[in-house]
């Protein structure tokens, strides 16, 4: 590593303000401080440091998403193989093999487009490269159905860093969750290429399909009133879906890499779920009420507990809405949002019909209150305090 | 009148609104009614030639009738002048291109609406003469104009995948074809028409150098 130390810190004098390099200052300082802990001292103010800068903070992120990639490629095949009825034929690597080449053009498109516009504004603006899109570019993959086509994810990309970050200011400055903002726009701009029924599993059109395959996701059957995969096949991940959603279980594995390096906020994830088991009580409360159709009962009767294995509400309330940026500040603030994220995600899923999954549009929803719950919630503690004050004088 | 029709100061009332002073883009008036039927271009263009139509109109009559309206109902008056010219443009809309007067619908009527057009009555042929209004109002209307059509022009090529109705992206390359194309359909929501008067802004913004803010 040494002699690419010593290359940096050698060009270093060429690309300072000034010099014959200068415009290309920002891309040597994101390379640099991306491979080596920043050498950056403070001139003023606080002198003491974490080490956690945001680049270590986001490679962290990325690091607790690797499982759900992982697996995310071995479903892409599973879900393959078992359609094309040779699933018991095949061997484990032929499976990974196969959803690792499906899976990987869509992350190289992903972070190419996606850092590329974040070069060229760092450049044009001449601020330092934000590391923010390392995670966005893993997110944006995972939250994707496998058959979408490569040219829509770079455009969704671009419409995310553009105008969900770059418009407002950059990294960190973002009101809404730049991957979930990706989805959406696709979601919206090409509905028959991100919902029904041909998208979630990978095979080519006369491929030969096993009898009853229909290519709909556990939502969407379970919308039509079919409760069709296992708890536990749900908790594993072996069921069709977005990439990296369907497996809770590696999901978990992510969620404890976050909050053991107290990256991601318990709160957060906490109260999220918390709203996702409240609502789904109470629609099992009522579940037996009258004028219901079929159908609807049978969704409100889904168990409260096997919503949080099905679509992406686990994906969601452990990536996605513990985004610091976009999420609440406060610590009050956190439990209301993450609660009311919950609610939202199986209200939408459950009661909307033109919808099946309702966590994207909960968590982006949320994002947009997020600084209003700030509000109030600063507003009620200088109440309070003011209160006080005046008791005590 | 020694000043000549066309003297610098006069057109720089038609051509200021183009620009500098843009109703839309920098005024931000008429939102509404841009984000609404410029879905594709030909709705726009005929909007686009209502409002000037209307607005040219109602500028000179105000103008004319200036020192003897009443100032406590002028705001009626106003609105009197206005109605009757959008009622005798949608006429002339549902004789010659029914089809267009169909998809724009009541938005022709709100035209009465249109803030840009009470906007520029209060604010400039109130106190000026009917050839200064005249051009005001074709100036103004022309920059409303202007951004509808452009909005309408992306709108329609990217959403419908043709321009003013002529296919423009061939059929093979669409999904249901064979092909990998698909069209957006976001941009037929408003929502994407606010994005794209958006980037209209941001462009404008960043070449016109009086516009800039520190």
């Amino acid at each position: 590593m040494n002699f690419l130390k010593n290359f940096f810190e050698k060009t270093e004098p060429y690309v300072q303000k000034g010099a014959k390099y200068h415009w290309l200052n920002s891309v040597h300082d994101g390379f640099f401080t991306f491979l080596f802990v920043p050498k950056k001292t403070s001139k003023s103010g606080t002198h003491i440091h974490d080490f956690i800068d945001m680049k270590r903070t986001m490679s962290i992120v990325v690091l607790a998403l690797i499982p759900s990639l992982l697996f995310g490629m071995y479903n892409v095949g599973y879900q393959h193989f078992k359609v094309i009825g040779e699933l018991a034929s095949t061997g484990f690597f032929d499976i990974f093999l196969y959803g690792f080449l499906k899976v990987l053009p869509v992350v190289i498109v992903s972070y190419g487009v996606g850092l590329g516009i974040e070069f060229v504004f760092a450049q044009i603006r001449g601020h330092e490269i934000n590391e923010g899109f390392l995670v966005s570019g893993m997110l944006i993959p995972l939250v994707m159905p496998i058959e979408t086509p490569l040219w829509m994810i770079a455009i969704a990309t671009a419409f995310a860093v553009i105008f969900g970050k770059e418009v407002f200011g950059g990294t960190g400055m973002n009101i809404w969750n730049p991957a979930l903002l990706a989805r959406a726009f696709l979601f919206f701009a090409y509905p028959a290429q991100m919902s029904g029924n041909s998208v979630w599993y990978s095979f080519s059109e006369n491929a030969q399909t096993i009898d009853g395959f229909t290519g709909a996701t556990p939502m969407a059957e379970a919308a039509a009133g079919n409760i069709t995969y296992t708890v536990s096949d749900a908790f594993f991940g072996f069921i069709p879906g977005s990439i990296g959603e369907t497996s809770t279980l590696a999901i978990l594995l992510g969620a404890v890499v976050l909050l053991v390096t107290g990256i991601g906020n318990w709160k957060i994830m906490f109260s999220t779920v918390a709203g996702g088991l409240f609502m789904g009580i109470l629609l099992n409360i009522f579940a037996g009420s009258q004028g219901l159709s079929e159908e609807a009962a049978t969704f409100f009767g889904i168990p409260f507990w096997h919503h949080m294995v099905l679509g992406g509400f686990m994906f969601g309330a452990v990536f996605m809405a513990t985004d610091p940026v976009s999420a609440a500040q406060t610590q009050k603030g956190k439990w209301i949002y993450g609660f009311l994220i919950g609610v939202l995600a199986i209200l939408i899923r459950v009661l909307n019909p033109a919808y099946p999954e309702g966590m994207m549009l909960a968590i982006l929803l949320m994002n947009t209150f997020a600084p209003l719950i700030d509000h109030y919630v600063v507003q009620g503690h200088i109440k309070r305090r003011m209160k006080r004050a005046k008791v005590a004088a | 009148m020694s000043e000549p029709l066309f003297s610098r100061k006069n057109l720089k009332l038609l051509s200021d609104p183009i620009n500098d002073s843009n109703p839309i883009t920098v005024q931000v008036l008429g939102i509404c009614s841009a984000l609404a039927v410029t879905a594709q271009l030909k709705p726009s263009v005929v909007m686009a030639l209502s409002v000037v139509a209307v607005m040219a109109l109602s500028n000179v009559i105000i103008s004319l009738l200036r020192n003897t309206i009443p100032n406590r109902i002028r705001i009626i008056v106003q609105l009197v002048v206005i109605a009757s010219l959008v009622i005798l443009v949608d006429q002339v809309l549902k004789a010659f291109v029914y089809d267009v007067s169909k998809q724009l619908s009541v938005f022709v009527g709100l035209i009465i609406t249109n803030c840009i057009i009470m906007g520029r009555l209060e604010a400039f042929a109130l106190g000026n003469r009917p050839w200064q209004s005249f051009l005001d109002g074709v100036g103004n209307a022309a920059g409303y104009g202007v951004i509808l059509i452009i909005v309408g022009f992306a709108r329609e090529l990217f959403g419908s995948g043709s321009i003013y109705g002529f296919q423009i992206i061939p059929d093979s390359w669409y999904i249901a074809n064979g092909g990998f194309y698909e069209n957006n359909g976001m941009m037929i929501l408003p929502p994407m028409a606010l994005i794209t008067v958006g980037i209209i802004i941001w462009v404008q913004r960043s070449k016109n150098r009086k516009l800039i803010e520190d």
